[in-house]
């Protein structure tokens, strides 16, 4: 069982580390591309673990926005962990604090689907499970950014390999991923018109926090929709 | 570009790698306190990631030259049918094209 379990993981995890392997490459050779070094790309691939806000902070450092900025942004790319290690707490009750402190280490956006899906048709999520699938994306998605990184550095001039139109355009397809969310479009549309207008007249880097403040703003002003919203703890008991 | 550590850069990394962990363990801290988020407040933490990302592709798009343009277009259209990797693949194409056929 517990073999099985382990075996499991690592199977589940190598699909998500094949498929998240192009993003790994991508995030080095842009980090390169930005002013990092190949070993300050693979100690932020191996500390923040995070791929689209890895992405975000170097892109905002290259912008030499201020620091504080950087790690608030991270923070905001970063904040859907905290509805998944919200929904994900009745399904490792069994886990000890340190094995609690791996998991929510290794928490990604498979990681949680998987171990939703797991945990909801009956076949739990032990440790042994959780851990396989885990390294199984951590140490690829490691080994992978320092590869982008080392051939960023070996690369001229980035724009004769449109190595800069990969960012943006990485960017846009995750803002598309949200278009079936209430409210996607007065949000975008704010955002777009907020940080063209501050770009503009305030200037960058200051364009991304005024966008994203007009864009949240919008958020909170629209409408709420008609049903009752559920609170918090029975929607992660559901 | 050096290999020598810099420790701005390295505070930097940690930074972002403790902001990280804190919304990785946030709900589970959260939710053995807080019983409800104000709907509204929900709501506008929703959009916190799509309007953070759209103001790193929206000037990226209207201050780029013809060549970002092209390719954002071209990912933007394959994005409607197709998955995020061949999107991307598609525009960085367009942007070959249109720097090395074009000249743009």
């Amino acid at each position: 069982m517990k073999r099985e379990d382990i075996i499991d993981g690592l199977k589940g995890g190598a699909i998500i580390a094949i498929s998240s392997a192009p993003f790994a490459i991508l995030f080095g050779a842009v980090a390169v591309d930005n002013g990092l070094s190949v070993l300050d790309a693979a100690i932020m691939s191996a500390t923040v673990y995070a791929g689209a806000s890895q992405l975000v902070g170097i892109e905002l450092f290259d912008h030499h926005v201020a620091p504080w900025l950087i790690v608030l942004s991270v923070f905001a790319v970063n904040f859907r962990h905290i509805l998944y290690s919200a929904a994900l707490t009745r399904f490792i009750t069994h886990f000890s604090p340190v094995q609690k402190f791996f998991a929510f280490f290794l928490l990604t956006d498979p990681q949680f689907a998987e171990s939703v899906k797991r945990g909801e048709d009956g076949r739990g999520v032990s440790f042994e499970w959780y851990l396989g699938f885990g390294l199984s994306i951590y140490f690829p998605w490691l080994f992978f950014s320092t590869v982008g990184a080392w051939f960023g550095s070996m690369m001229g001039d980035p724009r004769t390999l449109a190595i800069d139109v990969l960012l943006p355009t990485y960017f846009m397809g995750l803002v598309l991923g949200f278009r079936r969310r209430s409210g996607f479009y007065p949000v975008v549309l704010a955002s777009t018109l907020g940080s063209i207008a501050a770009y503009h007249f305030v200037g960058s880097p200051w364009h991304v926090s005024i966008g994203a403040a007009v864009g949240v703003a919008v958020a909170a002003l629209l409408p709420l929709p008609a049903s009752e919203p559920e609170p918090m703890a029975e929607k992660a008991e559901a | 570009m050096s290999e020598v550590l810099n420790p701005e850069m390295l505070l930097l990394i940690f930074a972002a790698a403790v902001a990280t962990f804190l919304t990785r363990v946030g709900g589970y801290v959260l939710i053995t306190r807080m019983k409800t988020i104000p709907p509204r407040m929900e709501q506008a933490l929703n959009a916190v990631p799509a309007a953070v990302l759209t103001t790193l592709v929206a000037p990226a798009f209207f201050n780029g030259g013809w060549d970002v343009k092209i390719a954002m277009s071209v990912a933007l259209l394959v994005s409607l049918r197709y998955p995020g990797l061949i999107m991307l693949a598609a525009g960085w194409a367009a942007a070959m094209a249109s720097r090395h056929l074009l000249g743009f």
